[in-house]
């Protein structure tokens, strides 16, 4: 097994809010091992963006708080470091790829000012040596002319450039974790797929470990090693990605798979949902949270918050259909996708 | 970069040909005689029409319009009707270094105390430095110029007697006209300021910033005042404007000198010449800041930059 980077561990947050306190994350395991690529998808407000960026501790505090847990990095628990601790984790241990790259750069600063903050910070090079990372930063991103752009001003590009040059920021101090938010919502179909095509490239050539969070299933295949599953502040099911396509053990994932689009669907068929929405954070279930919306539902469900099932092969599952008294339930028919590629291939968990 | 300048220029040209032209079509609208209204005496019948033969009031309005144009265009703003004996030219040269060094003063106090304690307020947000900031904010808005005037008499002049209570002669009697003028401004801007500032906060690149590692400090210099400032800008130009054409408030609290009286009183009395004069001096000044504002405004928020 290769080494352990990051493990967080039980992990809640919440915030306070006028209303009272939002209960965000509500227990959150997983891991990350060096040079992986973990994928965590579930539906909005699910807590996904919350749990990345407590481990890098960028929350306003208050209005959030950590309630509870812990998130080990190296062997360091991130979350008593105090704020200046941080800086030196912030950009070089870890960094991020926002969501919305116009709104995520400072629109007054040259984009080789923003990215030589950094790089100064960081690697105390400075000047045109600060320059000169920078500029070979833009060229790896695949930037046409990185030595004009170094002085562009991020309204001067295009959101396919301006996402690239997120990401050779955020590369630029090679971090060990990289955390992508949701990095290819603000952008066009086919842009996605360069964007997604170039973070797992950069992934490979600087054995960087990833955290990418999405609601797209089929970045999900493309990128996965491993899969997190998050449904109201919790990992229901995780796994890698075969087990997580092939056995899925949880009823939402079953839900999340037979929601996929299918292109053999026909035209008159209706696409799958999920009926129901997500529970109330402000005031979150006793019991299972996907109870109210589950065709499985048990009795148990309602009483007790299921815990985590996990079998020898590291697959969790938190699901009462785990426990051995429960009666058997399959992944209704549909869901699990047939493999296009049965040897080897994308899907080769 | 020359086009625009030339073209502001142009712009700039017009904009006080139309502001003289509109004060003058509107001055001569007013009702009442200039030459009685100014006069202590009740005037004979003859000495009235040798008074307005000698400003040329006789001579009809659009004659009277060119000539006060031809005189304009080098730099003659003419002689004032209430003031026997006195250019407006004369007047403004005297008065109005006066009000600007009163307005300069004011001025810088408040741009840099404005800006301090609108950052300081929203960096400690909710705490006691706040809550202090935003009161003395509130009342500066909302007490009279002429209130805080009389208070800062009173106080510091009547019962402390650190200062002197009035009139303009060294640098102790600019103290308190200074700070009343300034008091309001600093409010203002401290409001502002921090709002902006708290705004900024929740934009997606101070996260990005943190993201980075930068320390708090970098964070708020580099991204977060910088960002906050940009809508102040606009306001700054006219409000140096406003200040340096002094207060007339202010300068009758004060018994100071400065331009600031002649505006009001020289409508009351008709004095034609000096309103225009006056009038069309303010609008220069207007005309410069802004074009300067708009030319830092490019500096700083290079997205509103002036394209070659």
């Amino acid at each position: 097994m290769s080494e352990r980077l990051l493990t967080v561990e039980n992990l809640e947050v919440s915030f306070s809010a006028y209303a009272g306190e939002i209960h965000a994350v509500r227990g959150v395991s997983f891991y990350l091992d060096k040079g992986e690529t973990l994928v965590i998808v579930g539906e909005s407000g699910c807590g996904k963006s919350v749990s990345m960026q407590t481990i890098m501790r960028l929350l306003p505090m208050p209005p959030a708080q950590i309630k509870n847990g812990t998130v080990l990095y190296k062997g360091q628990d991130i979350l008593k470091k105090t704020d200046k601790e941080m800086e030196r984790y912030r950009g070089k241990e870890f960094a991020m790829i926002f969501q919305d790259s116009m709104t995520s750069m400072n629109p007054t600063m040259r984009v080789g000012r923003q990215m030589t903050e950094s790089i100064r910070k960081h690697q105390k090079a400075y000047g045109t040596e600060a320059k000169k990372i920078a500029v070979d930063m833009l060229a790896k991103v695949g930037l046409p002319n990185p030595k004009q752009i170094f002085y562009r001003y991020p309204h001067t590009l295009s959101g396919g450039q301006r996402q690239r040059v997120m990401i050779a920021m955020a590369i630029s101090c090679k971090p060990s974790v990289l955390f992508a938010d949701e990095p290819t919502t603000a952008l066009d179909v086919t842009m996605q797929a360069q964007i997604l095509e170039l973070i797992n490239h950069l992934k490979e050539e600087t054995q960087t470990s990833v955290v990418l969070v999405t609601h797209n299933l089929g970045v999900v295949a493309k990128m996965a090693d491993r899969i997190a599953v998050m449904y109201a502040g919790q990992a229901v099911e995780s796994g890698t990605v075969r087990q997580i396509f092939y056995e899925p053990g949880h009823p939402y994932t079953w839900g999340l798979l037979g929601a996929m689009p299918d292109m053999l669907q026909s035209r008159k068929e209706k696409l799958y949902t999920i009926q129901g929405t997500p529970p109330d954070l402000f005031a979150p279930p006793v019991g299972c949270a996907f109870a109210a919306r589950c065709d499985y539902c048990m009795k148990a469900c309602l009483k007790e918050n299921p815990s985590e099932y996990t079998d020898g092969k590291g697959h969790m599952v938190r699901c009462w259909l785990q426990d051995a008294r429960s009666p058997k339930a399959e992944a209704p028919e549909g869901v699990i996708p047939i493999p296009l590629f049965p040897e080897g291939g994308a899907l080769n968990g | 970069m020359k086009k625009y300048f030339l073209k502001r220029l142009a712009i700039s040209i017009i904009t006080i040909w139309l502001i003289a032209t509109c004060s003058f079509f509107l001055v001569h609208a007013l009702p009442g005689n200039p030459i009685a209204v100014n006069s202590s005496k009740i005037l004979s019948m003859e000495t009235m029409e040798r008074m307005t033969a000698y400003y040329g009031l006789d001579k009809p309005l659009w004659q009277q319009y060119l000539t006060f144009m031809n005189n304009l265009i080098h730099g003659n703003l003419g002689y004032s009707y209430k003031y026997p004996g006195q250019t407006v030219n004369g007047m403004i040269k005297s008065t109005f270094p006066i009000s600007a060094q009163l307005g300069m003063q004011a001025y810088l106090i408040s741009i840099p105390l404005g800006f301090l304690f609108g950052i300081a307020a929203a960096r400690k947000r909710g705490k006691a430095i706040d809550y202090l900031l935003v009161g003395f904010s509130a009342l500066g808005v909302s007490v009279p110029v002429f209130i805080v005037a009389a208070l800062l008499q009173m106080v510091f002049a009547v019962q402390l007697k650190w200062l002197p209570v009035s009139l303009w002669r060294d640098f102790s009697y600019t103290i308190l006209p200074t700070l009343t003028l300034a008091l309001g401004s600093i409010a203002g801007r401290t409001r502002s300021m921090r709002t902006l500032m708290l705004e900024i906060i929740n934009e997606d690149y101070m996260k990005t910033a943190k993201a980075k590692g930068l320390s708090n400090f970098m964070i708020v210099w580099k991204h977060q005042i910088r960002n906050a400032m940009i809508p102040m800008i606009p306001m700054m130009g006219l409000e140096l404007v406003g200040m340096l054409m002094g207060s007339f408030v202010v300068e009758q609290i004060y018994a100071i000198p400065g331009i600031g009286s002649y505006f009001v009183t020289s409508i009351q009395s008709l004095d034609y010449t000096m309103v225009l004069g006056l009038t069309v001096f303010l609008g220069v000044f207007v005309v410069i800041a802004n074009f300067i504002v708009d030319i830092i405004y490019g500096f700083i928020d290079p997205r509103i930059r002036v394209t070659k």
